[in-house]
């Protein structure tokens, strides 16, 4: 980690803790995430991948500690700012979570429309990027039509549309055959080029086995371990 | 209007509902407006007779007449000679005619037929009215029917808070099945509206739509209700002009600005129903 990634840390997690009931989801994390850095967040089903994920862009909230967001205390942000808190976030899942009664071009330029940008600009970057996604044949295709990469493909568009400062992809290939989850890595690769933060939770070994980026380990809600892949895979 | 396409069948049910709500409400509303113009028309036969002292003279009547005819509320006023008032009584005792025949005089008096303004017609003010006509010197006796009007408009007083109670009850039922329809549809629409706030959508940018729709729903469904009614209206309206022509019954259907009132209300109330489950949703989800 070199010394000016270190000093900017876009997410920053002190002493969190979040508990279901008497269930800690997760607990004691502390955690700096820097800009333009690759993360993957893995562990065993029910670690607190997702939970981990949710708190950042205010999916949840936390029910002890802090989570600096881009300077903001997530804490402090009022109710009526989180739309402008998650324009911060792209957020891909592996259940696509398209509208099913959009189009793809209409669930990508949804998010353009949501933050007020002119109809014009939204069709020209919709368009855009889903040229980059390799949608623009399918572009005016209902969901059920699509098959599982292509939706996914569809939901990085939209993820990546409104360029966002965070991509946060929670098990994005876990529904995709090999081929398509080298498309979908390829997709955040390109946009992390671009300067942004990707933080990906996954449990896919075959991702993990190639990577070279930072892997934080969660086990029963608490970070086992983070570092590069070898020190890791050393300690699972 | 593409979301309204999108979820066509909760649409329409929300149509229908309000539909049926307004149909029932304004059929309600129809009978209200018939009996009234039945009452009014009772209220119009209204008067108050003022039997004049034997002492007065002739020349006196004409200036009692004026009196009378200048106070307040007073529509129009009539004069029936003692010799007028026999001959109508004779005609409506034609049976028990004798009973007349054998008069040597005529006992009834001199008297005064008072028509008051139908909008003044109310019973307090006939009430002072008879008090201030009785107070003239040349006035022996009043009558106006004083226990029937009395019974009478505490009648139209019971109808008029029925119709009130009923009205305000139709309003909460129908605010209530409305806004439970629009949740049922907004249920429909949970994982989209989801999505939306997952994308940065403010709670207004959601709700919008749905206010859109709601408007747009209580207005079809409001129109839809009346023409329903207007429907019933023709065929119950020919019926009744049919067969009880040799009665004078005259059926009317909401006037212009009741139809308005309507439509508003629907209107209101879809938004209303809109903003309730709208609210509660929006926390909830």
């Amino acid at each position: 980690m070199s010394e000016l990634t270190k000093k900017h840390p876009i997410v920053r997690m002190f002493h969190v803790y979040k508990r279901y009931g008497a269930k800690n989801a997760l607990a004691d994390v502390s955690l700096d995430i820097d800009f333009n850095e690759w993360v993957f967040v893995t562990g065993p089903s029910g670690a607190g991948k997702s939970t981990l994920l949710k708190l950042m862009y205010r999916g949840e909230t936390v029910s002890e500690g802090q989570i600096l967001v881009d300077g903001s205390n997530l804490i402090r942000v009022p109710q009526g700012q989180v739309p402008m808190l998650r324009r911060k976030f792209g957020v891909i899942f592996q259940d696509f979570k398209l509208i099913q009664t959009k189009t793809a071009y209409e669930n990508v330029a949804l998010v353009l429309e949501v933050a007020g940008l002119k109809p014009q600009l939204v069709r020209k970057k919709a368009q855009n990027v889903l040229r980059q996604a390799g949608m623009e044949d399918k572009m005016n295709q209902y969901p059920p039509s699509l098959s599982g990469g292509e939706q996914q493909r569809v939901a990085v568009a939209r993820a990546i549309v409104g360029d966002p400062k965070i991509i946060l992809a929670d098990e994005p290939t876990g529904s995709l055959d090999s081929r398509s989850a080298a498309i979908i890595m390829d997709l955040l690769k390109g946009y992390q080029s671009r300067g942004a933060t990707i933080i990906i939770a996954t449990h896919d070994k075959e991702i993990l086995s190639r990577t070279n980026q930072r892997i934080i380990y969660l086990e029963n809600g608490r970070v086992m371990d983070h570092g590069m892949r070898t020190d890791v895979e050393r300690n699972e | 209007m593409k979301d309204m396409a999108d979820n066509l069948f909760i649409t329409l049910v929300t149509i229908m509902t309000i539909a049926l709500s307004i149909l029932i409400a304004s059929a309600g509303g129809l009978l209200f407006v018939n009996a009234g113009d039945v009452m009014n028309g009772w209220k119009k036969g209204i008067r108050i007779m003022a039997y004049i002292t034997p002492e007065t003279r002739e020349s006196d009547v004409a200036g009692l007449r004026e009196t009378l005819a200048k106070m307040s509320g007073v529509r129009d006023v009539r004069f029936i000679s003692r010799q007028e008032g026999l001959e109508s009584l004779k005609a409506q005792m034609k049976r028990q005619m004798s009973l007349i025949d054998n008069l040597d005089i005529n006992p009834l008096p001199d008297a005064f037929e008072i028509f008051m303004n139908p909008e003044e017609q109310t019973f307090e003010k006939i009430e002072t009215l008879a008090a201030r006509v009785s107070a003239l010197d040349s006035v022996d006796d009043v009558e106006y029917g004083q226990a029937w009007i009395g019974r009478f408009t505490q009648v139209f007083n019971l109808f008029k808070f029925i119709g009130i109670t009923m009205g305000i009850l139709f309003f909460m039922v129908t605010v209530f099945i409305i806004s439970n329809t629009i949740r049922l549809a907004l249920y429909s629409r949970r994982d989209e509206i989801q999505i939306m706030r997952l994308v940065g959508a403010t709670d207004g940018f959601i709700q919008v739509p749905s206010y859109i729709a709601g408007l747009i729903q209580g207005a079809v469904g409001g129109m839809v209700g009346l023409i329903a009614l207007y429907i019933g209206y023709l065929a119950i309206s020919a019926n009744i002009e049919k067969n009880f022509s040799s009665y004078v019954i005259h059926i009317r259907f909401l006037p212009w600005n009741v139809v308005l009132g309507i439509i508003v209300y629907s209107v209101f109330v879809g938004w209303l129903g809109c903003f309730l489950s709208l609210r509660q949703f929006l926390k909830n989800n």
